[in-house]
């Protein structure tokens, strides 16, 4: 049995995702009554008419939080293929994976010093 | 490659990775750009699994897919007079023009050359890929970690100003 | 016709060159950066495909390499969209057509 053979579950799971979402979104299309009309698009039903674009604010602050996820996302990437041989390595293996997250954790420290860690 | 399963896979991977590649190139609004990027990456993922390496192709779900797109979101939203814009710049004509002559060169390149191949490849599992990192690359490992700590440090220096600080503490 | 190394370095070699008009042609850094992440999936795809078909002791070697590729392409994103966020903060604009300062 080559890897593909056991793949092929995947494909089956991922085609019938398609048809199942699929199925449920032209389903609404198709029931579900609606008009397209330009009223339906402005901001304030009653009131009057916005001017401009949207001036909708992002902190910075999750952009800072993306960025600590992604870079222990890719610290596991690093750490998943040891943990699952862990006990067979040397014991000096331990110091040499400890090490590199010592040097992350370093980071880690550096953004809680920064305050990136505080949410206001 | 035998069976028909890969090599179907094989084309439908392709088509959808260049399409949503393309879409990236032609679509104008930004955030839908972004959107046919997490395609692509999603059928490069595919690739991957299809190349016998299961676990990278993970890897790029997690890390392209999961969290380099978000980034990316964010910054779009972060820069709302810019972020929507998605014109092409001044060089667009020549830059499109660089990447025919290229792709030509690599086409003549990969249908000119003799490939000899090997038949068929043991898949490699993380546990491989592991003893790999820790013994011949280990070096490279720690090199990377401290790569890492270093973009997360300048990147919170750069978007992080001191009068923002100054600010966070008079409140 | 079954699939061989040719159609994957094929398939490389088309995405490299979308990334790349990609990241010439954009006016927005965001979007340049954008091109400059499909290029390197192109290169990890041109690797694993090497790693995968050519008759090599060494196979573990190519998939180590993308690694590391991935994660140079994580740090070099996380500090370029924080530079086009503090670009954006000084000058309120990520156009690569208007970032002239460097013009004498």
């Amino acid at each position: 049995m080559s890897i593909y053979d056991s793949w092929s579950a995947v494909m089956m799971a991922v085609i019938a995702g398609f048809i199942l979402i699929g199925t449920a979104l032209m389903a609404t299309r198709l029931l579900a009554p609606f008009a397209r009309e330009r009223a339906k698009g402005v901001s304030y039903e009653c009131g009057m008419l916005p001017i401009g674009r949207n001036w909708a604010q992002v902190h910075v602050r999750y952009y800072l939080i993306a960025i600590l996820f992604l870079l222990f996302d890719v610290e596991t990437v690093f750490l998943f293929p040891w943990v699952v041989q862990m006990r067979v390595y040397d014991y000096w293996v331990f110091y040499e994976v400890l090490t590199f997250v010592g040097v992350l954790g370093l980071g880690l420290a550096y953004a809680w010093r920064r305050g990136v860690l505080e949410w206001k | 490659m035998h069976g028909a399963g890969p090599n179907l896979a094989f084309w439908v991977l392709a088509a959808l990775t260049l399409v949503s590649a393309g879409g990236v190139m032609v679509s104008r609004n930004l955030l839908h750009a972004v959107l046919f990027l997490i395609v692509s990456f999603l059928g490069v993922a595919g690739f991957f699994i299809l190349l016998s390496a299961p676990f990278l192709g993970m890897a790029q779900i997690i890390i392209y897919v999961g969290a380099i797109a978000v980034l990316v979101l964010f910054a779009i939203l972060l820069t709302p007079r810019a972020g929507r814009d998605n014109g092409e710049t001044r060089w667009a004509a020549p830059g499109v023009l660089l990447s025919i002559a290229l792709m030509a060169v690599l086409l003549f390149v990969i249908t000119d050359t003799k490939w000899t191949t090997a038949k068929d490849a043991p898949e490699i599992t993380a546990a491989d890929l592991g003893q790999a990192l820790l013994s011949t690359w280990v070096l490279p490992f720690e090199i990377a970690s401290v790569l890492l700590t270093a973009a997360l440090i300048g990147s919170i220096m750069l978007v992080r100003s001191p009068e923002e600080e100054a600010e966070d503490a008079l409140q | 016709m079954t699939v061989g190394l040719e159609h994957f370095l094929v398939v490389g070699a088309l995405l490299f060159c979308l990334g790349l008009a990609v990241a010439l042609s954009k006016r927005n850094a965001i979007g340049v950066l954008m091109g400059i992440e499909l290029m390197l999936n192109a290169v990890n795809l041109t690797l694993l495909s090497f790693s995968r078909f050519q008759d090599t002791p060494h196979k573990v070697a190519g998939q180590t390499f993308v690694v590391f590729v991935i994660t140079v392409a994580a740090a070099e994103a996380a500090v370029a969209l924080a530079l086009a966020v503090s670009v954006y903060r000084n000058r309120q604009t990520v156009d690569v057509d208007q970032l002239n300062l460097l013009k004498s």
